[in-house]
């Protein structure tokens, strides 16, 4: 495990600028979802959901939906975002287009390339977390400066679904295979991570669900900090956040390599 | 002088599979060193393990006088590669794919831009510049890698089939460039099918088989020891003529309904068998380095 952490070096970096300039060529497809995407949320969940479910309660405070929702929706941009960015976009550079291939004969070792890859999925989530942050802030529903705090969970979120992505990519034997894991693990954590309801309501099973999702305590964390409330009470969530991040992305590492060093 | 690579030993294994076994050859700065064998032969595996795209299953390799194994990032900075199958980067054009390629080595944006203006000057591909990998034929795509090799002014080059599905003026365009390359001192290991290209580029070369060198040496001195100067082809060989040959005392071996006669001197034994009455199409050709390579690792298909 060690020597995986020593094979990654500044050249990792290489690997990120090279994704960034793909999506730089292709930046009016990439930026216009994360803009668009909270103005439907808004219109869907605040003037019309909204109208149905008036006040909600979270961590003994009561707000309305969309104050509430605002943040959930963010973070399911930081899982979607990275998770996708590597077991598709990954996928794809590894396996169809032989990318990494490419850039292993050059002083790139194979541990930068999925590094870098994972720093780029991250990246991705900061993006789309920040314009959206812009965009949701116009309504108010964000206090300052805490809110601030989502910026960096987006990019430390991001570097933990990344890796989590990874993991897919490297035991996914081919593309359609992925539905799995998505149906599995992506589309769960997507609904039952206090998300678009609290988690208390949720019953055992569906709480049993949330208490191993890592999404719950990226959610928990963005909705205090968009709150103004963060305290020690998050602290279990970010450190979760962190240890699992770290883990994740050594298991990415490790068996990205062991797919792809015959 | 030091070598600048040195195999010993050298194994690569793929599960149970053994693609190169324990094979020693070494490499002189500037030399032109050929890797020539059937398909399967452990050409390509025996590349990778140069650029360390592959790792050593066994025995040393040392390149630059370093162990590739732990000095992988050191050597891969001196290293141009040519693979054998085409991996450009889809995602850009032509000379970006030069460009960002140069990034990987450490190149800064401007030296890179340079460095990318001056290869596709070098090679003609003004027009290509700014296309899409895509929309390029399948030789220009070999050729851009080529191209790519060149970015970090290798010392050591690699070139693994660099000219396979070439036309004939592309191949000899890079021909041209490796020739110029090996004058300013580059060293180059080449893989490739097409003997012509070897006998022509290669200072020494080793043929591989199976996973071993069977033969190794400089192309003509190949030739002169195998084969002899001249070959004789004939096409249903008369029983007289074949007792002329046996007469001579030369070599000579039939397959599919043609014969093959290896003799230091085929004028005059070509003039013996036609004296006898020989009514089939009869050749006579110089020995090349194609007959070595049939004599010894046999004319059955590989893979
Ligand atoms: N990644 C791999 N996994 C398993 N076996 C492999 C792998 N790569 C190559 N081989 C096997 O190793 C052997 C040597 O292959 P290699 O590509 O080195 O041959 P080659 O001499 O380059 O052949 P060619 O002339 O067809 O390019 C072959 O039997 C091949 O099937
Ligand atoms: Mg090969």
């Amino acid at each position: 495990m060690i020597a995986l952490l020593r094979n990654i070096s500044y050249r990792a970096a290489y690997v990120w600028r090279r994704n960034l300039d793909v999506n730089l060529v292709t930046w009016q497809t990439n930026f216009l979802p994360p803009i668009l995407e909270p103005l439907l949320y808004i219109v869907a969940f605040g003037f019309m959901l909204g109208r149905y479910v008036e006040r909600i309660a979270w961590a003994g405070i009561e707000l309305d939906f969309l104050t509430f929702v605002a943040p959930g929706m963010i973070s399911v941009a930081i899982l979607y975002h990275s998770t996708f960015e590597c077991m598709y976009g990954s996928f794809v550079r590894m396996y169809y287009q032989k990318t990494f291939d490419a850039i292993i004969a050059t002083p790139l070792l194979i541990e930068d390339v999925i590094a870098g890859e994972i720093l780029w999925a991250a990246s991705k989530s900061f993006f789309a977390a920040s314009i959206m942050l812009v965009i949701v802030s116009f309504f108010g529903l964000v206090e300052y400066p805490s809110g601030l705090v989502i910026v960096l969970l987006a990019f430390v979120g991001g570097v933990m679904f990344g890796s989590f992505g990874m993991i897919f990519a490297a035991i996914c034997p081919s593309i359609d295979t992925m539905n799995l894991p998505v149906f599995l693990a992506v589309t769960p954590m997507f609904l039952f991570s206090g998300t678009f309801f609290p988690v208390e309501g949720l019953p055992a099973w569906g709480r049993a669900i949330a208490a191993v999702s890592p999404l719950t305590h990226v959610v928990a964390v963005a909705r205090a900090a968009s709150l103004g409330v963060l305290s020690t009470a998050f602290l279990p969530s970010a450190l979760y956040i962190v240890a699992v991040g770290a883990g994740l992305f050594l298991l990415a590492v490790h068996l990205m390599k062991r797919r792809l060093v015959k | 002088m030091e070598p600048i690579l040195t195999a010993a030993n050298l194994t690569k294994r793929y599960g149970d599979l053994t693609a190169v076994a324990g094979i020693d050859f070494d490499i002189a700065p500037g030399e032109c060193f050929g890797l020539l064998g059937p398909n399967g032969a452990g050409k390509t595996s025996t590349a990778k393990m140069i650029y360390a795209a592959v790792p050593v299953t066994g025995g040393c390799l040392c390149v630059f006088g370093r162990d590739i194994t732990r000095h992988a990032r050191e050597i891969k900075k001196l290293i141009g590669v040519c693979p054998q199958d085409v991996n450009l980067d889809q995602d850009f054009s032509v000379l970006k794919n030069l460009i960002v390629y140069a990034r990987y080595f450490g190149i800064g944006a401007a030296e890179a831009r340079r460095k990318a203006e001056e290869l596709i000057e070098f090679f003609q591909l003004g027009d290509k510049r700014d296309r899409k990998i895509e929309s390029l034929s399948g030789g220009m795509k070999k050729r851009l890698l080529v191209v790519r090799a060149l970015v970090n002014d290798p010392r050591l080059l690699i070139l693994d089939e660099p000219t396979a599905g070439l036309d004939p003026q592309a191949r000899h365009q890079i021909w041209e460039k490796v020739r110029q390359l090996k004058k300013n001192g580059t060293t180059i290991v080449l893989t490739t099918h097409y003997m012509e290209e070897a006998a022509v580029l290669c200072d020494r070369l080793a043929i591989m088989d199976r996973g071993r060198i069977v033969e190794r040496g400089r192309p003509a001195d190949l030739v002169a020891r195998h084969i002899g100067r001249d070959v004789i082809e004939i096409e249903d060989p008369s029983p007289a003529a074949l007792e002329e040959i046996e007469a001579a005392g030369a070599r000579h071996e039939t397959f599919a309904g043609r014969t093959y006669v290896y003799t230091e001197d085929g004028r005059e034994l070509i003039a013996r068998i036609a004296r006898e009455g020989q009514a089939g199409h009869v050749v006579l050709r110089q020995a090349g380095l194609e007959d070595v390579f049939l004599k010894l690792t046999g004319r059955q298909l590989r893979e």
